[in-house]
């Protein structure tokens, strides 16, 4: 019985959720454009993370070639380990780990905004002086998303493949332009394409969560904590879920 | 419920327009009946106040009137608008001649005193010149004798402060009329006596009538030229307060003792 109602309390919050995407998408592109507080936006929730995603993209760049190695040399395959890192890098690694990262630091920043700015009824006062929040509030933070991490992969990419040549270098000799070449003879259209379309979907769903959790939140200042948590929770399993499916369906569009 | 005959017609300033019309009012949260055919009215210039127990249902009221909640029945005629059939972008012009004050203030705790006060500004008037904005900010905060605190963040402000600012933010549209909701509540008595008197003084000054939610007697007695006693979800009496305050009932009486 118990299953039963949670299963169904989560069904009724994807229900509520997807709800919620809907509004966003017929409010997105209809006028009053609030465009300076989206460019603010793009810059707190795309500037703003770019030293974490830097940071943890050269570690995790370094620490997966260091790990690699062995292997590759076991097989002898050592000299391919630049194309390795690469390919892992860039279709799948980069993407889902700043996503992950992003979700933590920016869903979890937005659930306590909002949540808090709707329990001490600064939302309600935006209405009330005839702004509408959800433009003003969730379209610009929804759009600023989307935006951003696909910036943020790009660069989290080129951060970690330049972690990856210091671990390259660390046992071995490799020239600055041999890694560089042999990272991009084997990267294709094929590897960017689905790793930028996910990472858009990314994006828009980390920002749709955390603006959906801030915004519904209620219960006081312990409201406000429980949207910043489940904002990350909920976001990080949309990641992979959606992970699977862009997979699926670039599977079958030919480009994997 | 007294006799519809006992219950006494406001007569302060109500000669004027009628600017707000309830009729007939119906609100229920699931099996809560909180407003039960609830009937009012606001002329240009009175300061009504409604007196009600906690949970009476006085928020409720106001959050209808500015189409925060939406009534299960009834007309709500704010300037000849029918509230709850309003579109928003219909209501948003209302809601520009409509003040509100927040119990809890809702300052944005992320801009500073000054942004506050732009902000409604600047949406509604966006040709104005920087010069007139900033004028404009600068004397409605001397109205409420705040005007030193313009660059200060809403959390570097006392209580009493929070509440003035946010009448200046209310008052920056010059709005027709404003709605109080329980304005002096977390207040000290002193400072509440402060925010009563200055909201007598910009009432005066801005020309506004008010709606005043309370449950404080200073405010009721110093602020109001009529005060309603809503009781029970309905309006339970009506009049001025000194006449409220005489009489024998004692749904009413317990509201003066």
């Amino acid at each position: 019985m118990e299953v039963t109602s949670s299963w169904r309390s989560i069904f009724n919050e994807a229900g509520d959720i997807a709800r919620f995407a809907g509004r966003f998408f017929s409010k997105w592109f209809k006028p009053r454009y609030e465009t300076p507080e989206f460019i603010r936006q793009c810059f707190t929730i795309g500037y703003g993370s770019l030293s974490l995603v830097g940071l943890t993209g050269f570690i995790m760049g370094l620490v997966l070639t260091m790990q690699l190695r062995p292997s590759m040399v076991d097989y002898g395959v050592e000299s391919q380990l630049p194309a390795i890192v690469g390919i892992a890098i860039v279709r799948e690694i980069g993407p889902v780990i700043t996503a992950l990262i992003f979700a933590g630091k920016i869903g979890s920043s937005i659930g306590a905004e909002l949540g808090s700015m709707r329990v001490t009824e600064q939302i309600d006062a935006m209405e009330v002086s005839g702004t509408n929040p959800f433009k003003y509030l969730v379209v610009t933070r929804v759009l600023a998303c989307t935006l951003m991490l696909p910036v943020l992969v790009i660069l989290n990419d080129a951060i970690s493949l330049y972690g990856s040549y210091l671990g390259v270098n660390i046992r071995g000799t490799t020239s600055f332009h041999l890694f560089w070449s042999q990272v991009f003879a084997n990267l294709s259209f094929g590897d960017v394409i689905p790793a930028l379309l996910k990472s858009y979907l990314f994006g828009l769903a980390v920002g749709i969560i955390g603006c959906y959790k801030g915004y519904n939140s209620n219960k006081g200042t312990e409201g406000v904590g429980r949207s910043a948590n489940s904002a990350v929770v909920v976001s990080s399993v949309m990641i992979f879920v959606i992970d699977l499916l862009v997979v699926q369906f670039t599977d079958l569009l030919g480009l994997n | 419920m007294l006799a519809q005959e006992e219950i006494i017609k406001g007569v302060a300033k109500r000669n004027g327009k009628t600017l707000l019309e309830i009729k007939h009012l119906y609100k229920s949260f699931e099996n809560n009946h909180v407003l039960i055919d609830f009937n009012m009215d606001l002329q240009d210039g009175e300061n009504l106040v409604i007196l009600g127990k906690s949970g009476s249902g006085k928020s409720v009221l106001i959050k209808c009137i500015i189409g925060l909640l939406k009534p299960d029945q009834g007309t709500i005629r704010v300037f000849g608008e029918d509230i709850p059939g309003l579109n928003q972008e219909e209501l948003d012009r209302v809601r520009v001649k409509v003040g509100f004050l927040f119990q809890s203030n809702a300052l944005y705790d992320s801009m500073t005193v000054r942004q506050n006060l732009e902000f409604p500004l600047r949406r509604h008037w966006i040709r104005r010149s920087h010069e007139n904005v900033d004028d404009l900010v600068k004397n409605t905060l001397e109205d409420v004798g705040l005007a030193h605190t313009i660059n200060m963040m809403p959390a570097e402000l006392s209580g009493g402060m929070r509440k003035r600012i946010a009448l200046a933010r209310t008052l920056i549209l010059k709005p027709k009329i404003i709605l109080y909701d329980e304005p002096t509540t977390g207040l000290d008595p002193i400072t509440g006596k402060e925010i009563i008197e200055l909201m007598v003084r910009v009432q005066q000054k801005y020309e506004t009538a008010s709606i005043i939610i309370s449950h404080d007697m200073n405010c009721v007695k110093m602020a109001s030229d009529r005060v309603i006693i809503l009781l029970d979800g309905k309006c339970y009496a009506d009049g001025r307060f000194e006449r409220l305050k005489e009489m024998t009932d004692p749904k009413v009486r317990q509201f003066f003792e």
